[in-house]
C-alpha cells in the first residue's frame, strides 16, 4: 500500500504524518522518527519496511508540514508529545525507529513510558555525549559541507546536492533548522541527565551506527552500549550518519530480524 | 548634537594573514594569535585614547561588548567603563551595550551598571544589546530564546533599578526570590538606555514604544540603510502618537580626518580595509544562527549574501557612507548634510578601526576635534 498523507490535531499542534504498508490488523506498527533535516519525502528504506510493517512517518512538531506549537521548548516536550501520539493512534507494541535527533526522542520517550513501545531501533542517535567523540558543529557547517559529511559514499551526497533548491525547500530547511537549534543547541545534541535513567528502558534495543559517521562519531555508540549493556550493537562498515540510506537493504533486514524475533 | 567617541578596542596587532586564512577572526581563530604583552600595550593605549577624547571635547566616551574575537577585546565593557569612570571627570560613559541574553544573571548587569553610575556621579549611559550571532556560538546560549531572554532580562533590570526592594521576580528564564539592589543607580529614575542595532523592525517597535523612548543607534551600515531605519523609528513614534525627539536617534560610524581628502584616503586605506575585509568578516552560519533573526530577515540576508560578503574597498565604503573620510571640511560637510536629512541627535564616531596605529588615531582624533566637532556640536 503506498504512503498517504494524514493529519492529526494533537496537543494543540496540527501534525502531519505519512502512513503506508501493511494494514494495522496484520502487521506491527513501526514509527520512524526523523533527524534534524526532517522527512520531506518517502525514501526507499521506508518503502522496503512497509512490506513488513504498518509504517508511520510523522513530521515532528516544528518540522516539515507540522505546526510549531508555542509549548515546544526542549526535547522532553517532544518526548511527551510522541507518547500522546502513540496513544492517539492507539498503537500497541510499536517499533520505534529513530535516526539521529529522532533516536534521541525515542530514548527520551522510552525512559518515560514503554507501555505502547515494543522495541527501539536507535540509528546513530543523538542524546548521549561521549568523551573523545565530539559531534560535528552542525550549526556552523556550510550546507554543502554538511551534506558531504552525512555520507561515507559521496555519490549519495552528490545526489542530494543535485536536487533543485526551491523557495519551499528553503523555507522547510530554515524551519527544521530553527527547531533543531531550539532542541539541541545547548546542551549540544544531548541531555546530560538522560544516562541516569536509561536503565528504565525495559524493551529490546538495537543500536545501529555507521563506522565512518562524521556527524556523531561511532565512539558514542560504544558509550551507549556501555550505558545499556543489554542493547544489541550493530556497526556498519563504510557507512556514514544515515545507514538507512547508505546501507538500505542491510538496514531493513536488520530491523525486520530484530523487531520480529 | 551630542558627540560620542566610540571604541571597539580591536586586536590591532593581529596577523592579518592568519585571520584571512581562517576565514574569520570570530569564534574559531585560535587564541595563540593573541599575545598578552601586545594586548597589555593595546588596552592601555586604547584607554588613553578614550580619556584623551574627553580632553578633546567629546561629550561621551563609549565602549562595547564582544566575545572571543580579535574584532574587539572587551568581553566585559564593565571593566573598561570602570577604568574610565575614575579617569574621566566630565564626559559621560556609554556602555553600548551589555549583551543581556548572554549573561546568566541579569541582576549582575543591573548591579554593575548601578555601581558605575554611582562611582561616576551619574555619568553612565546604559546600552542593551542581544550580542551578535557569533556570540551565541561562543557562549552556547540558545539563539532561539535570544529575544525572549533579552526582553525578560531588560524588564528585570529596569524594575530592579526603579522599584523599591526587596521584591520577587518570577520570569520564564530568570527567577529571583529577592530583588533588592545595593547600590541603586545615581540617576533618577535610572541611567538613559540606548539600543544599538543593525536595524530590525522588532527592535524599533520595542525601543520607540512610549513607555520606553530609548535612543536607537544604527551601527556600521550604508548611509541609505541608516536613513531608512532612522526614518522608520520616527514614523513608528508618530504611529504611537508622539513626535520623536532628535536625542532618540544616533548613528555609529568609522571616521577618518586627514590633512586633505587625498591624504586621508591614503592614510586610512589599509587599516580600514583590514577592518572591513578581515575583522568584520564571518560566514553567514556564524553571523545568523537559527532564531537570532526572524526567518524572513534571514532569507533577505541570504539573498543579499554575495553583496554583503564580498570585499569592500575604502572607495566603495566612502561611496556607500559606510565610512566617512576626508579633510575636516569634507567630513564636516558630509555630516552636516546627513544631519539635515536625518536629524540624529547623537553621532558616534569610531576614530580607531582595524589596524589603525596610535599616531594616526591621535592625529585623526585631533583633526576631528578641531575641525569638525565644534560645528557639529552647534547643530540643533
Amino acid at each position: 500500500m503506498p504512503f498517504s498523507d494524514q493529519q492529526l490535531e494533537l496537543d494543540g499542534c496540527r501534525t502531519h504524518y505519512r502512513r503506508g504498508g501493511r494494514s494495522s490488523s496484520d502487521a506491527a506498527p513501526l514509527v520512524f522518527l526523523h533527524g534534524a533535516s526532517g522527512a520531506p519525502v518517502v525514501l526507499p528504506f521506508m518503502e522496503r519496511l512497509a512490506e513488513r510493517f504498518d509504517v508511520i512517518v510523522p513530521d515532528h512538531p516544528g518540522y516539515g508540514q507540522s505546526e510549531e506549537p508555542e509549548w515546544l521548548e526542549n526535547i522532553h516536550d517532544v518526548a511527551y508529545f510522541y507518547l500522546d501520539f502513540l496513544a492517539a493512534l492507539k498503537l500497541e507494541r510499536a517499533v520505534i525507529v529513530g535516526s539521529s535527533m529522532g533516536g534521541w526522542i525515542a530514548l527520551e520517550m522510552a525512559v518515560r513510558n514503554t507501555a505502547r513501545i515494543g522495541s527501539l531501533v536507535l540509528v546513530s542517535p543523538a542524546g548521549v555525549a561521549a568523551k573523545g567523540a565530539e559531534p560535528a558543529d552542525i550549526f556552523l557547517l556550510a550546507p554543502e559541507d554538511m551534506t558531504r559529511k552525512l555520507f561515507h559514499e559521496q555519490k549519495f551526497a552528490d545526489e542530494r546536492l543535485a536536487m533543485p533548491v526551491t523557495p519551499e525547500s528553503i523555507d522547510l530547511a530554515l524551519k527544521n533548522r530553527h527547531t533543531t537549534a531550539r532542541l539541541a543547541w545547548e546542551p549540544r545534541l544531548h541531555d546530560p541527565f538522560l544516562p541516569k535513567w536509561l536503565h528504565r528502558i525495559d524493551v529490546p534495543v538495537a543500536i545501529v551506527w555507521g563506522e565512518d559517521d562524521q556527524i556523531l562519531p561511532v565512539g558514542i555508540a560504544h558509550e551507549l552500549k556501555r550505558l545499556m549493556p543489554k542493547a544489541q550493537l550493530n556497526i556498519f562498515e563504510r557507512c556514514g550518519h544515515l545507514p538507512q540510506v547508505e546501507k538500505e537493504a542491510e538496514f531493513c533486514d536488520l530491523v525486520v530480524r530484530f523487531a520480529c524475533s | 548634537m551630542q558627540l560620542v567617541l566610540f571604541h571597539l578596542m580591536p586586536y590591532a596587532d593581529l596577523d592579518l594573514a592568519a585571520g584571512r586564512k581562517n576565514g574569520t577572526v570570530w569564534v574559531t581563530l585560535p587564541n595563540r594569535n593573541f599575545d598578552p604583552e601586545k594586548g597589555h600595550r593595546l588596552y592601555n593605549r586604547y584607554l588613553d585614547e578614550l580619556e584623551y577624547g574627553e580632553e578633546l571635547g567629546f561629550d561621551v566616551v563609549a565602549v562595547n561588548e564582544h566575545h572571543q574575537t580579535a574584532y574587539g577585546l572587551m568581553p566585559s565593557p564593565i571593566v573598561t567603563a570602570s577604568a574610565l569612570a575614575r579617569r574621566t571627570k566630565r564626559a559621560r560613559i556609554a556602555i553600548l551595550g551589555s549583551a543581556l541574553p548572554l549573561r546568566s544573571h541579569p541582576l549582575m548587569v543591573a548591579e554593575e551598571h548601578a555601581m558605575i553610575d554611582v562611582i561616576s556621579g551619574g555619568r553612565l549611559i546604559t546600552g542593551f544589546v542581544r550580542g551578535i550571532g557569533a556570540e551565541y556560538h561562543t557562549f552556547g546560549v540558545n539563539p532561539t530564546f535570544s529575544h525572549d531572554r533579552f526582553h525578560e532580562a531588560h524588564d528585570l533590570i529596569v524594575r530592579a533599578w526603579t522599584e523599591p526592594g526587596p521584591f520577587s521576580f518570577q520570569g520564564h528564564h530568570y527567577r529571583v526570590q529577592y530583588v533588592n539592589l545595593w547600590p541603586r543607580p545615581y540617576q533618577k529614575p535610572h541611567p538613559p538606555i540606548w539600543i544599538p542595532s543593525q536595524g530590525s523592525k522588532e527592535t524599533i517597535d520595542w525601543a520607540s514604544h512610549p513607555d520606553r523612548r530609548y535612543t536607537y543607534l544604527q551601527t556600521f551600515s550604508p548611509v541609505k540603510v541608516v536613513h531608512r531605519y532612522l526614518k522608520q523609528y520616527r514614523d513608528t513614534c508618530q504611529a504611537y502618537g508622539y513626535g520623536c525627539e532628535d536625542r532618540q536617534l544616533g548613528w555609529a560610524v568609522p571616521v577618518y580626518v586627514g590633512a586633505s581628502d587625498e591624504s586621508a584616503r591614503r592614510e586610512a586605506k589599509e587599516h580600514f580595509e583590514a577592518f572591513s575585509n578581515v575583522y568584520v568578516r564571518m560566514p553567514i552560519e556564524m553571523l545568523l544562527p537559527p532564531g537570532y533573526t526572524s526567518r524572513e530577515s534571514l532569507k533577505n540576508v541570504m539573498k543579499a549574501k554575495a553583496q554583503m560578503f564580498g570585499e569592500v574597498t575604502i572607495e566603495q565604503a566612502i561611496e556607500l557612507g559606510l565610512f566617512v573620510c576626508g579633510s575636516a571640511e569634507t567630513v564636516t560637510k558630509a555630516f552636516e548634510g546627513y544631519w539635515r536629512e536625518m536629524r540624529f541627535g547623537n553621532l558616534l564616531v569610531m576614530c580607531q578601526f582595524g589596524t589603525l596605529p596610535a599616531d594616526l588615531t591621535r592625529a585623526n582624533m585631533e583633526r576631528f576635534a578641531r575641525g569638525v566637532l565644534p560645528r557639529l556640536k552647534a547643530l540643533n
